[in-house]
């Protein structure tokens, strides 16, 4: 991202672009990572609704996948999910 | 009311999100649950103003902002009146040029809501202002530090209310803020918590519905300010609820309701001993002070029964 100087600041630091906050990517946040295996996964969604993030992502059918630029590792996903689809993996 | 379409399962929340990811709330952070689902559950345009606190700084982080909703922060004490404001002018601009109102959201911290916001938080509810407010409560003041706030529970250790050999953490109750919700005379309040999250949503149906202030009191799990471990916040909020130590419940139109019955309590020390800032209760130089806490949760989940109209 190019830096702005002062000149080009909107007045009152208001934030034109809404949702922008997708440019800042906080996966590099992660230590370990949740891998889902999609063999056990029964579509409950209870990941994705608890994903603080959110870096679940909904797709047809209900099924979900991570987003690795996002997501932070904190595990919710993985300590909720009812048939323990989801294994934490270190990645250091 | 009658014709809301609560749902049944978390498969009926709708998929689209109004919350970008990005925003720099700690890992395994319970605040930005209820900002999803309450975007998702208000129906049409929407304005959302918050007070200052972890949920504010962390999602706008200049020259970001994770909110894909028109959002507006003015201050730590006044969220409550800035959306006091906006209604009021909406309703001006509706009757003059036919523009239709959006609803008005405000999210407010507890040290933001229960304590320097209460007077603003007084006022729009007595004024009877058009809004949801919603209080994640993380039950300290955590953006600055885990300061105690009058919705720190009794026992729980802050840095303003250490536990030492003086004292052993806060010794004080907390709040009631459905209760001072409901003496304004609020059509509409309850308690919402993550591990219910159909509850939740319907919850937020159900405020958003009703034409006048509502106020849905949400825990929140805080890793950093609790010190528990962040993968553990929904499992946390779920033993919160079923240890009585917050029970879920509402205020509709007249009648409460406890939503989520527990018929037989988990011990209070399994809650207390996932997190840091219990620890302490668990030794027994503080055991008067864990018994004294497990009275005031039996007292306050009898007075819950008696409201309902249920045995206790
Ligand atoms: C008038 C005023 N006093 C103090 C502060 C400093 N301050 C910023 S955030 C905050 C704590 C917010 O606590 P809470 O409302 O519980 O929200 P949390 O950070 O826990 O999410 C404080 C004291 C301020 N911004 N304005
Ligand atoms: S680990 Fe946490 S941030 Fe990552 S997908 Fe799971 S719940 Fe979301
Ligand atoms: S919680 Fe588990 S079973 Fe449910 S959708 Fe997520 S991965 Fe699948
Ligand atoms: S300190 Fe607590 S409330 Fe604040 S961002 Fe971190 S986890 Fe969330
Ligand atoms: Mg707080």
């Amino acid at each position: 991202m190019k830096y702005k100087t002062w000149k080009d600041l909107p007045i009152g630091a208001v934030i034109p672009e809404p949702g922008s906050s997708v440019e800042y990517k906080t996966g590099t946040w992660r230590t370990f990572k949740p891998v889902i295996d999609q063999d056990k996964c029964i579509r409950c969604l209870l990941c994705w609704v608890s994903c603080p993030e959110p870096s679940i992502r909904r797709h047809e059918e209900n099924r979900v996948s991570v987003d690795y630029d996002f997501c932070k590792g904190c595990g919710i996903c993985a300590n909720i999910c009812p048939v323990k689809a989801i294994e934490m993996v270190s990645e250091l | 009311m009658s014709n809301l379409n609560l749902i049944k399962t978390v498969k009926d929340i709708p998929p689209e999100e109004y919350l970008a990811p990005g925003h720099r709330l700690c890992a395994g952070c319970g605040a930005p649950i209820v900002v999803r689902l309450a975007l998702k559950a208000v129906p049409g345009p929407k304005i959302v103003v918050s007070a200052t606190g972890c949920l504010e700084v962390a999602t706008t982080i200049f020259p970001y902002t994770s909110w894909k909703v028109p959002w507006v922060h003015s201050a730590f004490e006044n969220a409550a009146a800035t959306a006091s404001g906006i209604e009021a002018a909406f309703r001006a601009l509706e009757k003059k040029k036919g523009a239709k109102k959006p609803k008005i959201i405000v999210f407010g911290g507890d040290g933001g809501t229960f304590d320097i916001g209460l007077q603003a938080l007084s006022g729009a509810l007595e004024r009877g202002h058009d809004l949801l407010y919603i209080c994640y409560d993380n039950e300290a003041y955590m953006n600055t530090g885990i300061q105690r706030s009058s919705a720190t529970p009794k026992g729980a250790a802050t840095t303003t209310s250490p536990a030492g050999r003086v004292i052993p953490g806060k010794l004080e109750r907390k709040k009631d803020l459905i209760g001072i919700a409901v003496a304004h005379g609020v059509e509409y309040a309850a308690t919402a918590n993550p591990a219910y999250p159909v509850d939740l949503y319907n919850k937020l149906l159900k405020a958003a519905a009703v034409k006048g202030p509502t106020v849905i009191h949400y825990y929140t799990p805080c890793p950093t300010g609790w010190r528990s471990d962040p993968s553990r916040g929904i499992e946390i909020a779920r033993l919160a609820v079923q240890t009585r130590i917050w029970p879920v419940y509402e205020y509709d139109h007249g009648t409460w309701r406890i939503n989520i019955m527990v018929k037989k309590p988990k011990p209070v020390e399994e809650y207390f001993k996932l997190q840091g800032r219990f620890r302490h209760l668990l030794q027994p130089e503080n055991k008067w002070l864990l018994e004294e806490i497990k009275k005031d949760v039996e007292e306050n989940w009898n007075r819950l029964l008696k409201l309902a109209g249920l045995k206790t």
